[in-house]
């Protein structure tokens, strides 16, 4: 990647952003920790890493995504609008609306580009899974992603499947975890109910791991690319990330795990946003 | 005998049925499928042998999966296989699918609408021996509430194979039952089947006898014995739990004004819960319920327990005969 596409998806990642803290805004519900905190990821996933078509959501050849924590999907939505899915405008202002296309939680018959409805953790990987043996079975070229949070591996189904996908070696299979170590009733290794030392357990799995850092559009996408040329076995990207990234009053808080900002906190982060992007335009190299 | 729909090509021999475990029909009609088609996977939870599955496995290998005991996980590979344009069928014991697999199924089965057929073996009190952890009697109320679902409950060996090939057909989550022991073969190969659409066994003036599963053979019974008595009694055998085929069950009830449901499971929720629920709005008639009484089951060889929780001929009869004393 040249370092002008770098900036240029540095900058679209704090676009996603400001799209996210509108809706959720204008939602007056809805999770903006983990949103803000997955932009980077999203931004890589859906501008460099997927082989997609916006303008045609159900082409055959396309790289299957799941995202299994589904109450992050502001950011889903906000990304998939970005590519051209749809409108960002109507996100913006009906996300979690009576009568939307954009429910509170994924929506596969409502949403375009959403392969599976989600919203109850532990299940994406099952699904992942199961795209993958199909895939693998047809010999289909595409490649199957699945987004998870780090605490929905407190549900035992993910280690079910991580026993599945390990033991078929699917290495047409790619997941990550968005480690911001933060769940609601706070951290999951001081509060709530530690994962570490998660590699070893991963790889035990028969799992390849990665770890990267999930706000480094670069070591993104290399994690991407090194995942799908790993041969022998799926691949767990941890993404090392911070709850809120980007609006320093959001940054590394579980209170910012389920609530939206007011609108006067929204002015706020919009405001430290834009200033962000200001300053990485000017950055030049 | 009573004279049944002689259309249906039903057996002639009430008396002297052949007996064959609904499970087994499924398993004939997973390897009819795949020998028919190349989409239909079936994937099991360490159960190969009493699901019947491991017909399939021995024919189609490649198509079989073995999931180990992980059900949860098992219909969310299915769902993905579904998503990819699979058709996969899923079968364990009933108590662990739906049991086990609930929120799974909710999910990403129905409200996804992903076209899923998952099966549950070893339902109802006659599963014996193994006792109330295996005897599944809330299976069906389990998922009855869940939207874009079709749940069946076939009678018999024929009935169970013809209702494995119609899900396969029809796109959307199905649900289908089944049992372990033995039952009498009450259909024929010839006997028609769709999906939705309640059989009239007999028309009946008095009571209609609605029931599913291997109770039917007992509304036949029961009919029999009433009819010795003086009493004329419908029979419909409701295959399809849902949707309910309102139009046959609501003129049923209009016709006999006295409506007993039968069904292998417990009282609420179920069969029986489904029929009050559209004759309370549409035509309501007396009711009696033939179930489980909100109870779990316990040890015993299947036909002590049917005895013993009150789910033969005798309750069905007995429960008529006392509506049709209230209606005079």
């Amino acid at each position: 990647m040249t370092t002008e596409e770098v900036k240029k998806l540095e900058i679209l990642a704090y676009e996603i952003r400001k799209d996210v803290i509108v809706a959720l805004k204008n939602a007056k519900s809805g999770h903006t920790g983990g949103s803000l905190g997955l932009a980077d990821i999203f931004t890589a996933l859906y501008f460099k890493v997927l082989h997609h078509k916006p303008e045609d959501p159900d082409w055959a050849g396309r790289d299957r995504f799941l995202l299994s924590n589904g109450h992050v999907c502001p950011v889903w939505y906000a990304a998939l609008a970005r590519a051209g899915y749809f409108d960002v405008e109507e996100f913006r202002t009906t996300l979690r609306k009576l009568g939307t296309r954009f429910q509170g939680h994924p929506s596969r018959l409502d949403t375009p580009g959403v392969e599976s409805s989600s919203g109850s953790l532990g299940q994406g990987l099952s699904i992942g899974v199961g795209m993958a043996y199909a895939a693998r079975f047809d010999n289909a070229p595409y490649r199957v992603y699945v987004g998870m949070s780090d605490a929905e591996f407190q549900e035992g189904s993910v280690w079910e499947a991580l026993m599945a996908g390990g033991n078929w070696k699917l290495d047409n299979l790619t997941a990550y975890i968005d480690r911001n170590k933060i769940q609601i009733d706070g951290s999951t290794e001081g509060d709530v109910m530690p994962l570490e030392p998660l590699k070893e357990k991963l790889r035990a799995f028969k799992w390849n791991v990665i770890e990267a850092d999930g706000h480094d559009i670069k070591e993104i996408v290399t994690a991407f690319r090194e995942a799908g040329a790993h041969r022998g076995g799926p691949t767990m990207i941890i993404f090392n990330t911070v709850i809120g990234k980007g609006v320093s009053f959001m940054e590394g808080k579980a209170e910012w795990h389920g609530k939206p900002p007011n609108e006067e906190e929204a002015e706020k982060a919009l405001k430290e946003l834009d200033e962000h992007i200001e300053e990485m335009k000017e950055g030049g190299d | 005998m009573i004279k049944l729909n002689e259309e249906l090509r039903l057996v002639d021999d009430f008396e002297n049925v052949e007996r064959i475990p609904t499970r087994d029909g499924y398993g004939k009609g997973l390897v009819e499928l795949g020998a028919e088609r190349n989409d239909v996977f079936v994937l099991t939870g360490d159960l190969a042998d009493s699901t019947r599955t491991a017909w399939f496995k021995e024919k189609f290998p490649e198509r079989f999966i073995d999931m180990g005991v992980a059900e949860q996980n098992m219909i969310n590979v299915a769902v993905g296989l579904a998503l990819s344009g699979k058709v996969p069928f899923v079968a364990t014991y009933g108590v662990f699918v739906p049991g086990r697999a609930w929120d799974q199924i909710r999910i990403s089965v129905c409200y996804n609408k992903a076209n899923v057929k998952f099966a549950g073996a070893h339902t109802g009190i006659s599963v014996g021996p193994d006792g109330a952890t295996h005897q599944a009697l809330e299976d069906v109320a389990s998922v009855r509430a869940l939207p874009n679902l079709t749940i069946l409950s076939p009678t018999d060996f024929w009935e169970s194979k013809k209702a494995t090939i119609a899900a396969a057909k029809m796109k959307g989550p199905v649900y289908i039952r089944f049992g372990r022991e033995k039952v009498p073969v009450i259909t024929t190969e010839e006997t028609p089947f769709e999906i939705g659409k309640a059989v009239v066994y007999r028309e009946g003036k008095d009571v209609t006898l609605i029931a599913t599963g291997q109770m039917v053979y007992q509304a036949i019974i029961a009919a029999n014995n009433l009819m010795e008595r003086g009493i004329d009694a419908g029979i419909i055998n409701v295959h399809t739990i849902k949707p309910l085929d309102r139009e046959t069950i609501v003129e049923a009830a209009r016709r006999t004004g006295a409506v007993v449901t039968a069904e292998e499971h417990q009282v609420y929720g179920g069969l029986g819960g489904a029929i009050a629920e559209l004759l309370s709005k549409e035509n309501p008639v007396p009711m009696r319920f033939v179930a489980v009484n909100d109870r779990f089951g316990e040890s015993g060889v299947a036909d002590e327990l049917l005895e013993a929780f009150g789910l033969t001929h005798k309750e069905i009869e007995a429960a008529a005969e006392e509506l049709v004393k209230l209606k005079k």
